[in-house]
């Protein structure tokens, strides 16, 4: 019997992995990515919640995760481009080589 | 827990890890496809199926296909020597001290001894009569959100070149 | 109160206005500077006559307009202008001999360049003069007396580049500012002891009796009165006006001027200011007990009884008389010899006021005014022909060559020597022997009287002999001087320089007979009283035999120097005079002046710049070294104040800053400009806050 502790968790460890790529790794790319894991968690969490909730015919939890499915597709295709222009001006992804925000 | 939910948990946790450790960018989101598509899963494990669906049409089909087409664009596909920044051990300090607390609050709640409660009617009609009459004003504003972003991504993708010419 | 007395003045008014003008014109302005003092100088004297027929015909009384000038404390110092017969006559001959050496002027600086500076002093002078003459207050009189100065100084050096002429004026000022000095003291007694400075005040004025009978009673110094030492005192004020030894030694210098300056200030009118004053103060002169108890004022010698004043009045003026006219017999100069012949004839006046009251003196005074400006403008002609020259061994046979100013300097000499009964010098010099030998005092001034006119004759005939007589020995060349060089030779002057020389002649003959024994007017006109003609005057009271006495010796004087100097001529320019070879070292101190100069200098000039150098040395190191000291302090503070606001503020300040500028600097390094770290640092933070939450709400 799968409880919602179990769920919990594994959406818990998703964001974890997801985190700890977005802080880690040197591409851009992938901290976006990192970032995106990081939402799907959320999502996981959001619909267990719903499933498990006192009243799981409102269909808060499915709207909830639908718009954040919707905004989390329209932030990456702008967060992509912006790596495109990046890419532009820069001539790399690297993370480590962007510091022109140094004080 | 079920057999069913630990074989997708797995395979979920795999794809993830895969697609944040692995020296070849298009290995990473290739894994990342496979994660994508085990939480689509999960969705329609836990009974809601619109979302599943939605997840795997947008996520799958979108997303992942445009960070291939990013990685493509910024030649970023050959392997890296190094995947991780200077300071990866910090990061992964702390994602790891963010799993801790979460964990230890969930195990802390009591949320574990919760009964799954009767299967409701999630269909698409009635998400769509919900889309229509209560969430009305979030659908629209998403809607305007879309299109900005749309604009918006095109914009600072070609900026610079459009506004010269 | 008649028109003519409100409005007195008016009549220095007018010149000094004139020269208010001319000084602001600009300098080519020649003709309307000249034309403008002309004016004013005409102006003056025909008011001046209308005053002189007022004064004849109020007969002797003084009308007086004051004012009050001056409050302090609960006194009030009074000013005013006073006409009675000794302002009118004086306010004639002044401003008719100026006007005469003004149009004489107009031809002699001619070729000067400041030409309108010249006028304009003039003019000052001449105001200043008549101020002299009209003020009824002794302070009035006093600081136009000082006008008189300064124009006296601003015309001897005229020609200021030359350093003689400066010096010179110089010299005339400071002279006379000894003088001034008694004069001063002896107004400030006045004021003292008679409580005002009015000469003529409705009874109330120091010359009226009830002042003099106070001044009298008052105790002065050495036992005189008052009255006695003030008069004294002003009497300081006009022997160095007026030239009388010691303080003569200005005079001959002062000939460093133009010969216009010469006639009209030191002959004529300025020298004669301190005779002036004396007669004008005559009251207080005679001013003694016995002398109050009759009612003589301006009495005539007989009824005055000689006061300790008038015979320190009388006894310098013999002395000077003398002393001047035995130094002009060794001089070569043709302006010192009449400079000193001028000290000489001042020195008469002083005396003649002295024994014989004040109409004596003015009787001398007047007439001397003619002859002797009419000699000075001779002089100035003989210059200007001879282009420039003025010693009298390089000059000679001008009677062929000037005929007009042979003339005119002949008739001039001829007064001035008194050549018996002719002349108006005779009138008046014999007035002031008749009186001086009736002095009932000594007849020693008497007889220095008799010695000064044989040596006025003597150098007058000498001077005569030098310039006009013989053959001309002035240096080819010199001639040219002047003119441009476009007229060869030595020539006689312009007619506007010729006809002044004329009409004063005419007057130095002509003025003698309204002062005759036989018709007194002058003397009775300055009296108060009728004069009526009468010739058996002339038989009375000794006149006949002074007269028979001034003739001989008058007469003596012109032979011998005819018969040294005019009958055997003279040599060459560089020969020797005809005294000087036979007494050499006499001569030698004559023409030195008796070294009174050389004595001066030796003593009190000595003195006056050892006093002037330890002055300069009080005020550079004593007072400058309080000064320095002050601002030294002072500077000394504003460094140590900017040292304290440069290192202490500003440092400190800065430092401040640098502190807030190196903190920014610091917290700057938080950005190292990577995502990820800041993202780590937002990680971290989440993690510390969720775990304070949760541990918190335990």
């Amino acid at each position: 019997m799968t409880t919602l502790s179990h769920y919990l968790l594994l959406s818990a460890l998703i964001f974890a992995v997801g985190m700890a790529g977005a802080l880690t790794r040197r591409n851009a790319i992938l901290v976006l990515v990192g970032i995106e894991l990081m939402l799907n968690a959320a999502n996981l969490n959001l619909i267990a919640f719903w499933r498990y909730g006192p009243h799981p015919e409102a269909l808060t939890g499915v709207m909830f995760a639908v718009f954040s499915i919707t905004v989390a597709a329209a932030e990456a295709a702008v967060g992509l481009g912006l790596i495109l222009a990046l890419h532009r001006h820069m001539q790399t992804t690297d993370l480590d080589k962007v510091t022109g925000m140094k004080g | 827990m079920t057999i069913g939910f630990l074989i997708l948990a797995i395979v979920t946790m795999a794809g993830v890890v895969a697609a944040m450790s692995m020296r070849h960018l298009i290995h990473c989101v290739l894994a990342l496809t496979l994660g994508f598509a085990g939480l689509a899963m999960l969705y329609l494990q836990l009974e809601a199926q619109f979302v599943g669906l939605t997840q795997l049409l947008v996520y799958v089909g979108g997303v992942a296909i445009l960070a291939v087409f990013a990685i493509m664009t910024t030649h970023s596909s050959e392997p890296v020597a190094r995947p991780g920044t200077s300071y990866w051990l910090g990061g992964c300090v702390v994602a790891t001290a963010v799993f801790i607390l979460l964990a230890h609050a969930i195990e802390k709640s009591g949320v574990g001894a919760r009964t799954m409660p009767a299967a409701p009617v999630g269909g698409v009609k009635e998400i769509g009569v919900a889309l229509m009459s209560g969430y009305i004003l979030p659908l629209e504003i998403v809607g305007l959100l879309l299109t900005a972003a749309l604009v918006g991504a095109v914009v600072v993708a070609t900026g610079e070149g459009s506004g010269k010419r | 109160m008649s028109e003519i007395v409100r409005n007195l003045w008016l009549i220095p008014a007018l010149p000094m206005l004139a020269a208010g003008v001319c000084a602001l014109l600009k300098r080519g302005r020649r003709r309307l500077s000249a034309g403008l003092a002309i004016g004013a100088m005409a102006g003056a004297l025909g008011l001046s006559v209308a005053a002189l027929v007022e004064a004849m015909r109020a007969g002797g009384a003084a009308e007086t307009f004051n004012f009050v000038w001056l409050q302090f404390g609960t006194e009030w110092l009074k000013l005013g202008w006073v006409l009675n017969p000794l302002t009118a006559v004086m306010l004639v001959m002044v401003s008719f001999v100026g006007l005469l050496i003004f149009i004489y002027s107009v031809g002699y600086m001619e070729t000067d360049e400041n030409f309108g500076r010249f006028f304009c002093f003039l003019a000052l002078f001449a105001g200043a003069m008549l101020g002299v003459v009209i003020s009824n207050s002794l302070l009035l009189l006093f600081m136009c007396w000082e006008l008189v100065g300064l124009t006296s100084y601003l015309l001897i050096g005229f020609w200021f580049e030359k350093p003689s002429a400066a010096a010179a004026a110089k010299k005339a000022f400071i002279v006379t500012r000894i003088g001034d000095l008694g004069f001063f003291l002896g107004m400030m007694w006045l004021y003292a002891g008679s409580g005002t400075l009015l000469f003529y005040d409705h009874g109330a004025g120091c010359l009226e009796h009830t002042a003099l009978a106070r001044l009298v009673a008052q105790a002065g110094v050495l036992g005189l009165p008052a009255a006695g030492i003030i008069a004294i005192l002003i009497f300081c004020g006009a022997a160095g006006k007026s030239g009388q030894v010691p303080l003569h030694v200005w005079l001959p210098d002062a000939m460093e001027g133009p010969t216009p300056v010469s006639a009209l200030i030191h002959a004529a009118t300025m020298v004669a200011a301190g005779v002036f004053l004396m007669a004008r103060i005559y009251p207080l002169l005679a001013a003694s007990a016995a002398n109050l108890g009759s009612a003589a004022a301006l009495g005539s010698a007989a009824s005055v009884e000689p006061t300790p004043a008038l015979m320190v009045v009388t006894w310098v003026g013999a002395i000077t008389a003398v002393f001047a006219a035995v130094i002009a017999v060794g001089q070569y100069d043709i302006k010192r010899i009449l400079a000193y012949s001028t000290v000489s004839q001042l020195g008469y006046m002083m005396m003649g006021i002295g024994v014989g009251g004040a109409a004596v003196g003015m009787f001398h005074l007047i007439t001397h005014a003619f002859f002797k400006a009419l000699l000075f403008l001779g002089a100035g002609s003989v210059i200007h022909g001879c282009g420039g020259e003025q010693d009298i061994r390089k000059m000679g046979g001008l009677r062929k060559l000037m005929p007009v100013t042979f003339a005119a300097y002949t008739a001039g000499m001829l007064a001035l020597c008194g050549l018996p009964l002719v002349v108006s010098g005779f009138w008046s010099k014999d007035a002031i022997l008749h009186a001086a030998s009736e002095w009932s005092v000594s007849h020693v001034p008497f007889y220095l009287g008799t010695i000064g006119a044989l040596l006025t004759a003597f150098y007058m005939t000498r001077q005569m002999a030098y310039v006009f007589a013989g053959t001309l020995r002035l240096p080819e060349g010199e001639a040219q001087h002047g003119h441009g060089g476009h007229h060869a030779g030595v020539h006689e002057s312009p007619a506007v320089m010729t006809v002044p020389l004329v009409i004063l002649a005419v007057f130095a003959v002509g003025l003698g007979f309204i002062g005759t024994p036989a018709w007194p007017w002058f003397q009775s006109f300055l009296n108060g009283g009728q004069a009526s003609f009468e010739l058996k005057a002339l038989a009375g009271e000794g006149m006949l035999a002074v007269m028979a006495t001034s003739s001989v010796i008058v007469l003596a004087g012109l032979g011998l120097g005819w018969m040294i100097y005019g009958r055997r001529g003279i040599a060459s320019a560089e020969a020797p005079d005809a005294v000087g070879a036979k007494m050499p070292a006499v001569f030698a101190t004559l023409g030195a002046a008796f070294y009174v100069d050389a004595l001066y200098a030796a003593t009190v000039v000595r003195l006056n710049n050892f006093a002037a150098r330890m002055s300069a040395r009080l005020d550079r190191w004593v007072f400058g070294g309080a000064v320095r000291t002050v601002t030294g302090t002072v500077s000394g503070l504003a460094h140590l104040d900017r040292f304290t606001d440069e290192t202490l503020v500003n440092g400190g300040f800065d430092e401040g800053c640098e502190s807030v500028t190196l903190g920014g600097l610091i917290l700057s390094l938080l950005q190292g400009g990577r995502v990820q770290n800041y993202m780590r640092g937002i990680g971290t933070a989440l993690v510390v806050l969720a775990a304070l939450m949760m541990w918190g709400a335990r």
